[in-house]
Order: C-alpha cells, then sequence, then structure tokens
C-alpha cells in the first residue's frame, strides 16, 4: 500500500524542491513574462501599438540571459527526475527562445493582422506560453511531464492557429488540428500507460534500466513505442502523421505557421530523440529481436515515407504556404535520418541541420509574408514577375529556398552534408536511406524553384507601375537571415560546434 | 594568383550590385575590364607555368607543392568530429597540365562572352552578375583541388546557368531551363556521396587525418583497405565510378544523358550558348581526368572499352542529328556532342597520344565551338531565324562573314592546318595503338566523314547558289548598281562589325595557329598526361594498413 511519507521525508523533499528552483529560473522568468504580458494587455486594452509586441521581444530576449548561465550548471536531473539539465536541452532552450522572438518580430511585419484582428491581446501571451512549454519539452525526462509540456505547447498552438476568428480558413485549420492532436495525444498517453504497465516507470532512464534487467513482452513493448510515436510524429509532422499540417499551415496566421514548422517540429524532435535514444534499451536483451522489427525500423520507414511523399505532392501544390508545408514533411524526413543511425555524428547531425532550416525556413516564410502584405496573395500565379518589384526579397526568398534543397553554398547544404555523412560514417550500411534522400532532393529542386520560376521567368499578369517596398526593417531582417544562410554555408565551424556540444544527453554516453 | 583569377569576377559583380541599372554601359565596362583583368592573368600563368611539373599526384612525401603550381592551400573549415577524428576542408588551389590550359580557355571564353553580352539590353544589371557569379564558379572547378570546394563551385555555376538561360533565353527557356537544371543537379548529388564516401576512405599522408584533397586522393596508397571505397571493396569501388561517370557524363554530355544539351543551346541567349559549349562542356570531362580515373583506376582500366563505345555513340549519333536539323543553332549543339566524343574516345584509349589528343581536342573544341555559337548568333541578330533554308547566297553579300564562317566550319570538320585536325588524329592514333579501343576507332572514322557532311551542306546550302525565294531577306539595288542584301528591322552592319570582328579574329587566329603549331598547348599537356597515363596504370598494391 502506499505509504504516506513522514514529517523528516516531506522536509527533505520540500528542501530538495528549492534547491533545484535554482535550475529552473528560464522557466520561472518566462512564466512572469507571461503574467505581465497579460497586466500590460490589460493596461493598453489590445490596442494595435507595438508596445506589447516591443516588450514581448525584450522579455524573451532577457530570458537568453538566464539560459546562458545555465551553462555553468551540472548536468543533472531536478525534481524527482521528471526533468533534467543538460547541453543538450539548452540548444532547444535557444532555440525556442530565438525562434519565439523571430515570430514575434514577423507578426510585426505581418499587415494581415491589421484586417483579421481588432485586439492583438493576448496573442504575444500565448506566443510566450508556447515558448515555455517548447522549453520544457526539450527537458522532459519523465512521461508525465512529457505529456503536460507536450499538451501546453499543442493547446496554445491550437488557440494560435484559430487566431483569425472571422477567417474561415483559419478556424477550419485550428479545429482539424486539434482533432488531429487530441487523437494522437490520446494515443500516446495509452502507450505511456503500457510503458508503465510494463515497468511501474516513468521516468526514461528507469524505465530503460528496468526493461533490460527484467525483460518484457516484446508485442507490448512494440504496441507502446507505436503509439507513443503517433503523439511524436504528430509533433514532428512525418508521415503518416502530417495530415494536419497542410490545412493548419495554410489556415494559420504565418507568423504561427513559420514557428510551428520550425519550433514546434525541433521540440518534437527534441523529446522524440531523448526518448528514443534514453528509455529504450539498446544493449541485451535487444529490443530489436522481436517480431523481426525495431524501433529504428519504424523510423527508417517513417522516414522515407516522409521524404517521399512529402517532396513528391509538393510539387502539384499551388499555394506557396501549402508547399512549403509539404516541403516541411519531407525536411521531418531527412531530420530522422539523423536519429536513426544513433550516434553523436548523427544527432549533432540532426542538431545542426535545424539550425539550418530555423534559418531558412523562418528567412522563407518572412518573405512569403512580407510579399503577401503587397500582393494580398500566397498564391503561385501571383509571384509572377515579383523579382523585378521587389528585387531584395526576390533574392532573398532564392537563397532560401536553394538552402532548403541543399545547394552549396548555403547552409541547407552543409546540413544535407552532416546528415549524409553521419549515414555513410557507418559504411555501406545505410547507404540506401542516403540514397532516398539526395533522390527526393532533386525532385523537391522542382518544386521549389517553381517560385523563382514565377519571379523571374515569367511576367506580371496586371502589371504595377511602381515597385514594392517592404520598408527599411523588413528589409535588413531578410538581408541579415540571407547573410546568416550563405555565411553558415560557407563557415559553418561556430553552428557545428554548437550542434557537438549539444548533443550531450544527460544518461547517456556515446 | 590563382584566388584572384577566380575571384576577379564576383568582386565585378559586388561593383555592379552598387551600380544603379540604368547605368548599362558602366554595368558592361566593369564586366569586360574583370574579364581583361583575368585574362592578363591568365596570361602570365601561361608564362611562368613551368611544363616539367607533372602534377596528377602529390610529390614524394604527399606535398602537393612541387608537383602542382600556384598551390594555394589553407585551412578552411575544420570540425571535431569525437571518433572520426577532424572533419577537414581545405582552401586548395593549384594548377597542373590539365587544368592549366582549361584555366586558359575559360579566362578567354568568359572574356568573348563579356562581349557577346553588349547587345543583351534587357535587366543587364542582372545579367552581368549572374554572368560574373558564373565566370567565377566555372573557374573554380577547373582550379580547386579540394573535392569539397570542386563541389562548392560546381554547384554554385547551376543557378546562375538556370537563370541567365531562363530570363535572357527564347520562347522555350523555361523547359530548357529546369531540364538543365535537374539533369546536372541529378548527376551531382551522387557526387556528393561518392565524396563523402571517398572522405571516410583516404587519409592525407602529411597529417595522416581523413580529407578531401583530389591530390591525396589520386594516390591509391593514401586509401584504407577496408573502407567504404577501399581497395578491398571492389563492389563499392564500381558503383562509386559509374555514379560518378554519370555524373560527369551529363555534363559532358554523353549519350543517352545528352537531351538537355540541344535543348540548352536552342533556347539560350548566343554569349550563354558560348560559354555552355566552349567551357562548361569541358569540365565533364576534366572532372573525369581530374577526380573520376585517378580515383579508381582499376575500375577504370576495366571500363575503358565501354567508355570507347558511348565516345563513339556520341560521335555517330551526334553527326546524324547535326545532319537532321533544319535549325543551325541545333546543328552545332549536336555538332558538339559529336565532337565531345573524340574527347571520350581519346579518354578511353588510355594512353599517351589519345589523352593528349583527347584534351587538346577540349582545348581545341572550346575555341571552335564558340566561335561556330557566335556566328550562328550573328545571323540571328540579322535574320531572326536559323532556318538554314531560310538564307542562300550570303558569301557575296557577306564576304566577311562568309570569311570565318568558312574557317570555323573547317576546323570544325576537321581540316588539316586547322587545330581541329590535329587533336581529332590524336585521339584516332591513340584509340588505334589500344588494343581495347581498335575496333571502336575504326567505326568513329565514319563519325568524320558525317562531320563533313552536314557541315559542308549547311555551308553549301547557306552561303553558296543565290538567294531563295522564301529567303529571311530581301534584295535591293543600292546606289552603286550593285545588288545588296537587306534584312528586315536590322539597323546594324549588314557584314560582320568591329565588336564581332574582335570576338571572332582572335578565335580565327588561334584555331589556324595551333593548328600549324600545337606546342603553346600541348607542351603544357605532355609531362602531366604521361604521369596520368602512369598513375591510370593498375598496379598491385602491396602496402598500408
Amino acid at each position: 500500500m502506499f505509504e504516506l511519507p513522514s514529517g523528516a521525508e516531506i522536509q527533505s523533499i520540500i528542501a530538495s524542491l528549492k534547491g533545484n528552483v535554482g535550475f529552473f529560473l528560464p522557466e520561472i522568468y518566462l512564466s512572469v513574462l507571461f503574467m505581465v504580458l497579460i497586466l500590460i494587455d490589460l493596461v493598453v486594452k489590445g490596442r494595435k501599438n507595438n508596445l506589447l509586441s516591443i516588450a514581448t521581444l525584450l522579455g524573451l530576449a532577457g530570458s537568453i540571459f538566464f539560459i546562458h548561465q545555465q551553462h555553468a550548471l551540472p548536468a543533472g536531473e531536478l525534481f524527482f527526475g521528471m526533468y533534467v539539465l543538460d547541453p543538450y536541452a539548452l540548444f532547444f532552450k535557444y532555440f525556442s527562445v530565438v525562434g519565439g522572438m523571430l515570430a514575434v518580430i514577423i507578426t510585426m511585419a505581418d499587415r494581415q493582422f491589421d484586417r483579421e484582428v481588432k485586439s492583438i491581446g493576448e496573442y504575444y501571451a500565448l506566443i510566450v506560453s508556447m515558448v515555455i512549454g517548447m522549453i520544457m519539452m526539450a527537458s522532459s525526462a519523465d512521461l508525465l511531464m512529457i505529456f503536460l509540456s507536450m499538451e501546453l505547447v499543442s493547446l496554445t498552438a491550437y488557440i494560435l492557429t484559430g487566431y483569425f476568428k472571422r477567417n474561415a480558413r483559419s478556424s477550419e485549420a485550428a479545429l482539424k488540428y486539434l482533432v488531429y492532436g487530441a487523437v494522437s495525444s490520446g494515443l500516446m498517453i495509452y502507450g505511456f500507460s503500457l510503458i508503465y504497465g510494463l515497468t511501474a516507470q516513468t521516468n526514461l532512464i528507469k524505465i530503460s534500466t528496468e526493461l533490460a534487467a527484467h525483460g518484457y513482452d516484446p508485442l507490448v513493448a512494440m504496441l507502446a513505442t507505436l503509439l507513443i510515436l503517433a503523439g511524436f510524429g504528430y509533433k514532428i509532422g512525418a508521415v503518416p502523421f502530417h495530415f494536419w499540417s497542410p490545412d493548419v499551415y495554410e489556415g494559420a496566421p504565418t507568423p504561427i505557421t513559420a514557428y510551428l514548422s520550425v519550433a514546434s517540429k525541433a521540440a518534437g524532435f527534441a523529446l522524440l530523440t531523448r526518448f528514443f535514444l534514453i528509455s529504450v534499451p539498446h544493449g541485451q536483451p535487444k529490443i530489436e529481436d522481436i517480431l523481426g522489427i525495431d524501433w529504428t525500423l519504424l523510423l527508417t520507414v517513417l522516414s522515407i515515407a516522409s521524404m517521399i511523399y512529402g517532396n513528391v505532392v509538393a510539387i502539384w501544390q499551388k499555394n506557396v504556404k501549402r508547399l512549403l508545408a509539404y516541403s516541411s514533411i519531407a525536411h521531418a524526413g531527412y531530420l530522422l535520418l539523423g536519429i536513426i543511425v544513433r550516434d553523436q555524428l548523427g544527432t549533432q547531425a540532426t542538431l545542426f541541420y535545424l539550425l539550418s532550416y530555423f534559418l531558412m525556413n523562418f528567412g522563407a516564410f518572412y518573405v512569403v509574408i512580407l510579399i503577401a502584405n503587397k500582393t494580398g496573395s500566397e498564391n503561385l500565379d501571383d509571384y509572377r514577375g515579383l523579382g523585378k518589384r521587389m528585387p531584395l526579397a526576390g533574392a532573398a526568398l532564392t537563397v532560401f529556398l536553394i538552402s532548403l534543397v541543399g545547394l552549396p553554398p548555403t547552409v541547407g547544404f552543409i546540413g544535407k552534408l552532416m546528415i549524409f555523412s553521419s549515414l555513410l560514417a557507418k559504411g555501406s550500411l545505410y547507404l540506401g536511406l542516403a540514397l532516398v534522400g539526395i533522390l527526393t532532393s532533386v525532385i523537391s529542386l522542382y518544386y521549389y524553384m517553381l517560385i523563382p520560376l514565377n519571379m523571374y521567368l515569367r511576367d506580371a499578369q496586371h502589371p504595377a507601375e511602381k515597385d514594392f517596398n517592404p520598408g527599411m526593417i523588413a528589409q535588413v531582417l531578410m538581408a541579415v537571415l540571407m547573410f546568416l544562410t550563405l555565411y553558415f554555408g560557407l563557415f559553418f565551424t561556430p553552428l557545428s560546434d554548437f550542434a557537438r556540444y549539444s548533443s550531450a544527453l544527460f544518461g547517456l554516453t556515446w | 594568383m590563382l584566388s584572384l583569377i577566380v575571384f576577379l569576377p564576383i568582386i565585378a559583380g559586388l561593383i555592379i550590385l552598387a551600380v544603379p541599372s540604368s547605368q548599362k554601359q558602366i554595368i558592361r565596362i566593369v564586366s569586360l575590364l574583370a574579364a581583361i583583368a583575368q585574362g592578363v592573368l591568365a596570361v602570365l600563368l601561361w608564362r611562368t607555368y613551368d611544363p616539367s611539373m607533372a602534377g596528377i599526384t602529390a610529390a614524394a612525401g604527399g606535398n602537393p607543392v612541387g608537383s602542382f603550381q600556384f598551390v594555394e592551400k589553407l585551412p578552411w573549415i575544420s570540425l571535431n568530429l569525437g571518433g572520426l577524428g577532424l572533419f577537414n576542408i581545405e582552401y586548395f588551389l593549384g594548377v597542373d597540365g590539365i587544368s592549366i590550359t582549361m584555366v586558359i580557355l575559360t579566362a578567354l571564353i568568359s572574356a568573348i562572352g563579356v562581349l557577346s553580352s553588349w547587345t543583351i539590353q534587357k535587366q543587364v544589371k542582372g545579367y552581368f552578375i549572374l554572368y560574373n557569379l558564373l565566370a567565377t564558379a566555372m573557374m573554380g572547378c577547373f582550379v580547386a583541388l579540394d573535392f569539397f570546394l570542386f563541389y562548392v563551385f560546381w554547384e554554385l555555376m547551376l543557378l546562375p546557368m538556370y537563370f541567365l538561360i531562363g530570363i535572357w533565353g527564347g520562347p522555350n527557356r523555361e523547359y530548357a531551363a529546369i531540364k538543365f537544371f535537374l539533369y546536372t543537379l541529378f548527376g551531382s548529388v551522387f557526387m556528393l556521396l561518392v565524396m563523402i564516401g571517398l572522405y571516410f576512405s583516404v587519409l592525407d599522408p602529411m597529417t595522416g587525418n581523413h580529407t578531401f584533397s583530389l591530390v591525396a586522393m589520386a594516390d591509391q596508397h593514401n586509401f584504407i583497405k577496408d573502407a567504404i571505397l577501399g581497395p578491398n571493396n571492389v563492389m563499392w569501388r564500381y558503383i562509386a565510378f559509374s555514379v560518378l561517370f554519370v555524373g560527369f557524363a551529363i555534363k559532358v554530355p554523353m549519350f543517352p544523358f545528352h537531351t538537355w544539351l540541344p535543348d540548352a543551346h536552342v533556347e539560350a541567349p548566343t554569349p550563354i550558348s558560348v560559354i555552355l559549349a566552349g567551357v562548361l562542356l569541358k569540365l565533364g570531362t576534366y572532372g573525369m581526368l581530374r577526380i573520376n580515373f585517378p580515383l579508381f583506376p582499376e575500375v577504370f582500366h576495366a571500363g575503358m572499352f565501354v567508355i570507347g563505345v558511348f565516345g563513339a555513340i556520341n560521335i555517330i549519333y551526334g553527326a546524324f542529328c547535326a545532319l537532321a536539323q533544319q535549325d543551325l543553332k541545333k546543328m552545332v549543339a549536336y555538332s558538339s556532342i559529336s565532337h565531345m566524343g573524340y574527347v571520350l574516345l581519346g579518354l578511353a584509349a588510355g594512353n599517351s597520344e589519345g589523352m593528349l589528343g583527347a584534351l587538346y581536342q577540349m582545348f581545341n573544341h572550346g575555341t571552335i565551338t564558340a566561335m561556330l555559337f557566335l556566328l550562328v548568333g550573328v545571323i540571328y541578330d540579322r535574320a531572326h531565324t536559323r532556318q538554314i533554308d531560310k538564307f542562300g547566297g550570303l558569301s557575296s553579300y557577306m564576304p566577311r562573314y562568309a570569311a570565318v564562317v568558312t574557317i570555323a566550319w573547317f576546323a570544325s570538320l576537321g581540316l588539316p592546318g586547322l587545330s581541329g585536325f590535329i587533336s581529332e588524329a590524336f585521339v584516332f592514333v591513340g584509340a588505334f595503338s589500344s588494343v581495347t579501343t581498335r575496333y571502336i576507332a575504326m567505326v568513329s572514322v565514319l563519325g568524320i566523314v558525317f562531320g563533313a557532311a552536314y557541315l559542308l551542306w549547311s555551308l553549301q546550302r547557306m552561303f553558296l547558289g543565290k538567294r531563295k525565294a522564301d529567303a529571311a531577306y530581301d534584295l535591293e539595288v543600292g546606289a552603286d548598281g550593285h545588288e545588296h542584301i537587306h534584312f528586315h528591322d536590322w539597323k546594324g552592319k549588314l557584314d560582320l562589325d568591329s565588336r564581332e570582328l574582335v570576338m571572332l579574329v582572335p578565335l580565327a587566329v588561334i584555331t589556324i595557329f595551333l593548328g600549324i603549331y600545337p606546342m603553346p598547348i600541348m607542351g603544357m599537356l605532355t609531362t602531366s598526361i604521361n604521369k596520368l597515363v602512369q598513375v591510370l596504370t593498375p598496379v598491385v598494391l602491396t602496402s598500408m594498413n
């Protein structure tokens, strides 16, 4: 029977919690920021001035200081194993915060908000709460914590997707997102319960030792893995859990689309990688022996299906946001390749690819917004002749797309190089996967190039008399993102070293 | 010096970026100055190049200096990959016999291309920025000795080329541009995988680390025996050779990967056709010589016959296709395919004569085909058509044009005394003296006959005889009582104007001069080719690991 802890035990628990609070400062800080933003909103009554957005921006920037402080702390478990602090988690903390900041900046540039909503109110507070959720996803080391943090991200994402209340597409997207999300969460938590049934543990490290030490029913373990994969697969947008993504990407406000496609995917990968590398035992007895299938094989199937499906279906898209949605499904496939090899080089490659994806995808969505501000459209046909009217935007978008294809000298090329290197470093074992990867990236060239094709090779249907000027700040930001995409394509050592440093997971020795 | 010659165009491109787009003349002059400076540097390289140094592989001790010339070697990227050691990429440039000639050719053709671009009126600024980017990428490919660097330059060519065909091309340009892009990318992605595989298979003898250095890779002793592309992994080495070969063959282009070329040429504006035929195609065969063959010599030996067969198919099939064309530019494009077949045949021979012929043919094909495309451009500018039947009797009205055409056409069909003859002769001498390719060579000789057929036939139809009834021009009697021709809406000079002469005369002079005295180019080639043949001869490896 469950016994109540004695007074002394409670004392020690409290002491331990108090001691751990110091390791939790970024999360606390961001929670405070969340509440402060709501207060500011009450004061300014949701007027569309820049006070809220700048406060959010500065607030998020402040959290980088707290995250940076954590480099000095030793890697370890917090709150009785619910939470871990390691370089790997820090990587995703930076990732989510900087992504959030970019989302705020992009929102400030997006004119659709002026048309669609009366008050920007809780929008920024919700972005902050999504950042908190992602940060916690990256650090969760316990099934309960994983579920809670994922739900925190999902719930805010549903609201933000449907933020344009009077826009039918936006509401439709939110509903679809919610339904798919609810189903996959349900499946995932069922998988968790099976794991708990097998091991009586919720901590990932303990699950691993328990499974390895006492054996398990292979069928149940496999079923549990499959169910959990449904939850993670939904977050990273991999086939066959991708059905929500084209509609959501198309319907959601574009800054949210950009943020979901980059940071939410990354947070999903943070969890997926931690779960599979830590909790699934790969010593003896081997989980690979079960029914002739194993989790790396599952991920391999997911990865191949995502690369092929995403890249092939994207060819027929006429809406740029949908096109990028399918491309993001394909990129989930490339990212999975680095996890499948199950070594430090692979993890490093995945993290590097995430960084490169961050730059190029945010950049692409940003330009898409700027273009939509001027033309009011995201249709491929309306991109005709834009190269002449928005020269910088056209050039920047071309660079981002070339980077998404994976051509040098861009950071996307280095990302692919690292992924394929990690595959080939294992000899000819994963050559087939590498082949699928490169052949599908040739396909991707075709549809990515449809955008420059319309921008440069075709003339506008309705010739406009003057050039579109997206404004000074937008030009600078675009140029910076473009420069970074090219710069890190030639001098990628700092990014790669950071990815390597971050590939240290607590509870895992490579 | 090599860095300068590579990056001069891109510097010009950056300057152009700052020039307002209305200042068309300044933009053109900046590009021209960069091209001239590049040319001057190329001449300097040519004068100071020491033909006694072989190149291909490193000198004793694995040091590329002492074997390659004008070497620039700087650490570029160095990553720690834990158990896999350091990930080293070097900024490593250098030339030997097989690249110095291509550097000279590239500088020459780039400069002529700038002159030929003078008539471009649409979006001049964008055009020259892309043109200069392309020029840098091409030059970079020929001097890069680090595989990674080579790959970056190689891929960097694609995007400018896509836009140059796609924006400034003919009516069907969208199709031609994306076809070019997809074909070449398809070839080069496999190269990426092979490159990574080679990286994990080769150790730099000087540092003991894995390396991308092509110089280290060219020495079989530097391979790790059991690595993925090491000598013990015979199957993977064959596969790697084949996919690399296909990647380069697409660029050559070799049958059956050639279909992008006629489309690209027909749609591309004249200067881009000149660049494409003059330099880009050479990159395919250069890649084979620098990377494909020396890195996998035993596979090359096994595949010589197949390569020779493909060479022969190229020669004969290209000539047949050229014979059937009505469009003059398409005919020249197919003649390019045919002539690149001679290069493949010479390479397949595998001996010094064949290789020398192949490399000399690469240079000569560059100059001759550039001339052919320029001449097609000249007539197209005036008549706005390239249909061979729409002309007739041009020689009496455009004598200078007809004279240059005659030189170019005869050089192309290999008339003795012009440069094309010498290279084709060497190719056949090499192919006949090699047991493997002897019979292929016999069949290929037919190509010369067909080559003569389509060239002479087109010459006759266009330049001899009288104006045809449906010709692209009218006849008028001038004030002097003589008959003149008159092209609709052509305001310029009827015969070649001075700009066109400046482009064409040097090429014609080079063609004639190298046909009489080939040593300026051949002299630089011989040492390197002997070394290359030595590297390609299979040796039983005894050492290492």
